[in-house]
């Protein structure tokens, strides 16, 4: 029985908005108001009325507690959730788009104060779930980051995909999957093995570069999420590769090549983060860091013992990082970030050309002789669907300097050869 | 109005379109827990021999702890399991995609029955028969691939792969190439190439699908180079589609100095259509449990066979049969990498092989391959033509297909594994090992040549009404079974090493005390 287990739902109502209209995204009011123009209709609350009776259908009598109207209270109204509502701060924040014209009895339009607002008031709950896109998840992580600094609760979160942005790792595949996820996830938590929590990349696009036809995704944070044991399909997976042990096999990889006195500039990511750990240093998800490997240990009489490593510099900045690469043998380690596949550009900006070019020379091919490392498990290659890995260095001739194949490290004693392209020539072409 | 139905006149009703099938279920314990003290089957007769003494050290301090029971119960018991089992000559066995499940005539048993007396450590001179069998098999198997030489000790497919890995570390190692240390393979090979690579100490590069499906040739050109020790593939990969520039992937390789090694795993659907050697490959692999119609006796006594240039026969595990024009001998190759099992090989499977090939012939093997690729392409028709089924990449398939359930997953929330558990209440089903999961909410049907028509109609049905049932009752889906002899199972023990328990005495151990 779902007795004692709260959902908390929270509904981005204008998420999804610009998608139909054409206008690849529906952040800020301006936008809004053009997609509302074209004729737009909102659909968020719809998916989520989705993923609600999904849930319900799984976990009957499961309590939601929901912010007021449009952003929750609908959906769950129309799945015939029992809910609560958390106490509405100031209302809605009009950004002074039509209030009347996002249909009926959507009230004002919200804004990425409500969404956060939202989420503050449901710090007790044991699940949350929202319905919108990249740009919902970014507010709901700074939400989330607001509750870890006040030392409340931190629920994990369960994106329900409402957007037009939906890179990020913290959605399900379709509303009904988040429902089944939820439940599942809640049937865990009073299990014996106790729920299973992963963390999940947190991305978004600059939607202004991104109407210009430059997608950018930028990694914002991380999230936990449940595991999602059902999107593996069987057990068999579980042991065999899927699991959150490839993350650890990739960095243990990593490790393995590094050699004593030369830099390794590990950038930003949850897998990256992974080598970091691997080598006993607390580096950065966001920064970029620029770690070295201990001299090894060999007092122990065979030289595999890992002697740990050392934190050069963290978070660094392009300056910081030009000078700490320059004259210096270094290997760039490089996670593929959200799910378009870029490894530069995006989010690590600080390996600027300049940098680009002090590691790797002016060489083509030099990507192939280990001084860039691509990490990604063989799941997230696989979701490219044969798309190739993308570099936008900012500067075109080193991207396509770049562009060919590239060892991506998959796991311990693991890697696979990929395509990367420059992204000017792949997104324009 | 007419109130009967026009079958209520028949004596036996008719028999409606899905089969109301129930398995049975005996709750049967384990055979060591029906075992009494002193209960016999057979009363053995005292030796009329003189007592040998034996030397203490090879003596046990006590008996073997095995199962004493009398001869009605263990024919009970061993019936009973076989009721509760869903084995190939009961059901429509196309739902073990890679796994090739055909029909093994049963007269090759009989055959196999009579070599059974033999002992291995008999004499050449005395078992000229069976040695003479292993020799024209290796010959048919050798014409079959174009290679020089085939050894059929194996015991496994994965103990063929990991024979040809061995020779290829022989190999490299004969010509001072220990540098070679990277093993290529692709994500739809068959695991094992990559698993045995690596338990042989390789690092694998696993090369990925590209936008058609097929393994990325520019990648190859990018993995390949100095410390490359072999490419291991298989063609038609396990999506069952066929990479037809195999020719030049074994020629990079080869330029590197590489070797190539050809997984036959999936060779049932280009037998007598293409071979290993022509197109390059080294060294190659057949799982005779799968093309050749033995029984799969999984994680027992199958049989495999390891095929190899003439360069490469040096290496051979060993002993070999050689034929001197008079006489069969037993051999052991110049630089064999040893034996991989005991003796032989597994010379009753050897047997059963060799007599269903030659009652086939060699216009018969290519018409097993020209069957089982029309059998497949037929139930590809039918399957994506259940709504929620699709076929990635959609080019025709040779004996295989891989297909994904994920449209019809994200719309009801019920997955692959659940909808083949569901197939089982109506009598067939399929199961769902498709590690890498690259394709999502996978599922693969293998019809080999062995399935009529009416089979593989009766298979597409059952899918299909499990796929609609999923829409109209996911719940329904997700408790299935209902028909079945074991209902819901909790599979976590079996990724558990503290509880795992593969024999009776670790259940013991682990459980028990």
């Amino acid at each position: 029985m779902s007795a004692g287990v709260s959902v908390g739902l929270v509904v981005n109502p204008v998420a999804g908005l610009g998608g139909a209209a054409g206008l690849k995204g529906s952040d800020g009011a301006e936008v809004q108001r053009a997609a509302l123009a074209r004729g737009a209709t909102p659909r968020a609350g719809e998916r989520a009325e989705r993923a609600v009776r999904a849930l319900l259908a799984r976990r009957p009598g499961t309590r939601l507690v929901t912010a007021p109207g449009p952003m929750g209270e609908h959906s769950a109204r129309a799945a015939g959730a029992p809910h609560d509502l958390v106490r509405s701060t100031a209302g809605p924040h009009s950004a002074g788009t039509p209030a009347d014209s996002l249909g009926s009895g959507a009230g004002a339009p919200t804004t990425a104060r409500d969404t956060r607002e939202a989420v503050l008031a449901m710090a007790g709950v044991d699940l949350l779930l929202f319905a919108g896109g990249d740009g919902t998840a970014r507010d709901v992580l700074d939400a989330v980051r607001e509750l870890r600094e006040r030392g409340e609760r931190v629920p994990p979160v369960l994106g329900i995909p409402a957007g037009v942005k939906v890179y990020s790792g913290c959605f399900a595949v379709s509303p009904a999957a988040a429902g089944f996820l939820a439940a599942a996830y809640l049937s865990g938590a009073s299990g014996v093995s106790g729920p299973a929590l992963a963390e999940a990349e947190v991305v978004d696009l600059d939607e202004d570069r991104y109407r210009q036809g430059l997608v950018s995704p930028v990694l914002y944070g991380a999230v936990l999420v449940p595991a999602a044991p059902a999107a593996l399909s069987g057990r068999k997976a579980g042991s065999s590769g899927t699991a959150p042990g490839t993350v650890e096999g990739i960095a243990r990889e990593v490790v393995s090549r590094m050699r004593p006195g030369v830099r390794h500039v590990l950038g930003p990511g949850a897998t990256t983060r992974a080598v970091g750990r691997e080598l006993g240093l607390a580096t950065t998800l966001l920064g970029v860091d620029v770690v070295e490997r201990a001299e090894r240990d060999g007092r122990d009489g065979h030289g595999e013992r890992d002697g740990g490593g050392r934190l050069v510099a963290a978070d660094v900045s392009e300056e910081e990082l030009s000078a700490l690469v320059a004259g210096r043998e270094t290997v760039l380690v490089l996670s593929v970030i959200g799910g378009q596949g870029f490894v530069l550009g995006r989010g690590n900006q600080q390996v600027s050309p300049r940098v680009l070019r002090a590691v790797l020379g002016d060489t083509p091919g030099a990507r192939a002789d280990g001084r860039l490392l691509v990490l990604a498990t063989q799941q997230k290659l696989a979701a490219l669907g044969g798309r190739p890995l993308l570099a936008d260095s900012g500067d075109e001739d080193l991207d396509r300097m770049l562009a060919g194949h590239v060892q991506v490290i998959t796991g311990h004693h693991e890697s696979t050869i990929y395509r990367i392209s420059a992204a000017s020539e792949e997104l324009n072409g | 109005m007419n109130t009967a139905e026009p079958f209520a006149e028949l004596p036996v009703a008719p028999k409606p379109p899905l089969r109301r099938f129930h398995q049975a279920r005996w709750d049967e314990p384990m055979i060591f827990e029906l075992s009494r003290p002193g209960r016999r089957g057979v009363a053995v007769p005292e030796p009329g021999a003189p007592r040998v003494e034996l030397p203490e050290s090879v003596r046990r301090a006590e008996p073997p702890k095995l199962p004493e029971l009398a001869q009605p119960h263990v024919v009970r018991h061993y019936l009973r399991l076989s009721q509760e089992n869903l084995g190939n000559d009961l059901n429509i066995d196309v739902g073990q995609g890679t796994c090739t499940m055909k029909y093994s005539p049963k007269v090759n048993d009989r055959f196999a029955a009579a070599v059974a007396e033999l002992h291995p450590l008999q004499h050449e001179d005395t078992v000229q028969g069976v040695l003479e069998i292993y020799w024209r098999m290796e010959r048919m198997l050798a014409e079959i691939s174009g290679m020089s030489r085939v050894s059929l000790q194996p015991a496994s497919g994965s103990a063929a792969i990991y024979a040809n890995i061995a020779m290829i570390r022989a190999y490299h190692a004969a010509r001072g190439e220990t540098h070679r240390d990277q093993v290529i393979t692709t994500i739809f090979s068959h695991p094992s190439n990559a698993a045995c690579a690596k338990v042989a100490g390789f690092e694998v590069i696993t090369l990925m699908p590209d936008a058609d499906g097929l393994p990325d040739i520019e990648a190859l050109r990018a993995a390949v180079g100095p410390r490359t020790a072999a490419l291991m593939i298989t063609n038609p990969e396990d999506t069952g589609i066929f990479n037809p520039r195999i020719r030049e992937f074994v020629d990079l390789v080869h330029e590197a100095g590489g070797l190539a090694c050809y997984d036959q795993a999936n060779a049932n659907g280009i037998l007598g259509i293409t071979r290993a050697r022509d197109a390059g490959f080294d060294l190659c692999h057949f799982n005779l449990h799968k093309t050749f119609s033995t029984p799969h006796s999984c994680g027992g006594p199958a049989a495999g066979a390891c095929g190899v240039s003439a360069d490469l026969a040096p290496f051979l595990p060993g002993p070999v049969v050689v034929f001197d024009g008079s006489a069969y001998r037993l051999e052991t190759p110049e630089r064999s990498i040893g034996k991989v099992r005991p003796f032989l090989g597994v010379t009753q499977n050897i047997v059963r092989a060799y007599a269903w090939i030659m009652s086939l012939g060699a216009e018969g093997l290519r018409q097993v391959a020209e069957t089982a690729a029309l059998n497949n392409n037929y139930l590809m028709r039918k399957i994506i033509a259940i709504p929620g089924a699709s076929a990635p990449w959609g080019t025709r398939r040779i004996e295989q297909a891989r297909y994904s359930w994920q449209e019809l997953a994200e719309e009801t929330g019920v997955h692959s594994e659940e909808i083949g558990v569901r197939a089982a209440d109506f009598g067939v089903h399929y199961w769902t090992s498709h590690h890498p999961y690259l394709v999502p909410e996978p599922f693969t049907l293998e019809p080999t040549e062995s399935y009529s028509m009416e089979d593989l109609d009766e298979y597409a049905a059952i899918l299909a009404h499990v796929a609609d049932e999923a829409r109209r009752d996911p719940e329904m889906v997700k408790g299935a079974p209902y028909n079945q002899s074991v209902h819901k199972i909790d599979p976590s023990p079996l990724d558990d090493p503290k509880a795992w328990a593969p024999t009776w005495r670790a259940y013991v151990r682990k459980h028990l005390s």
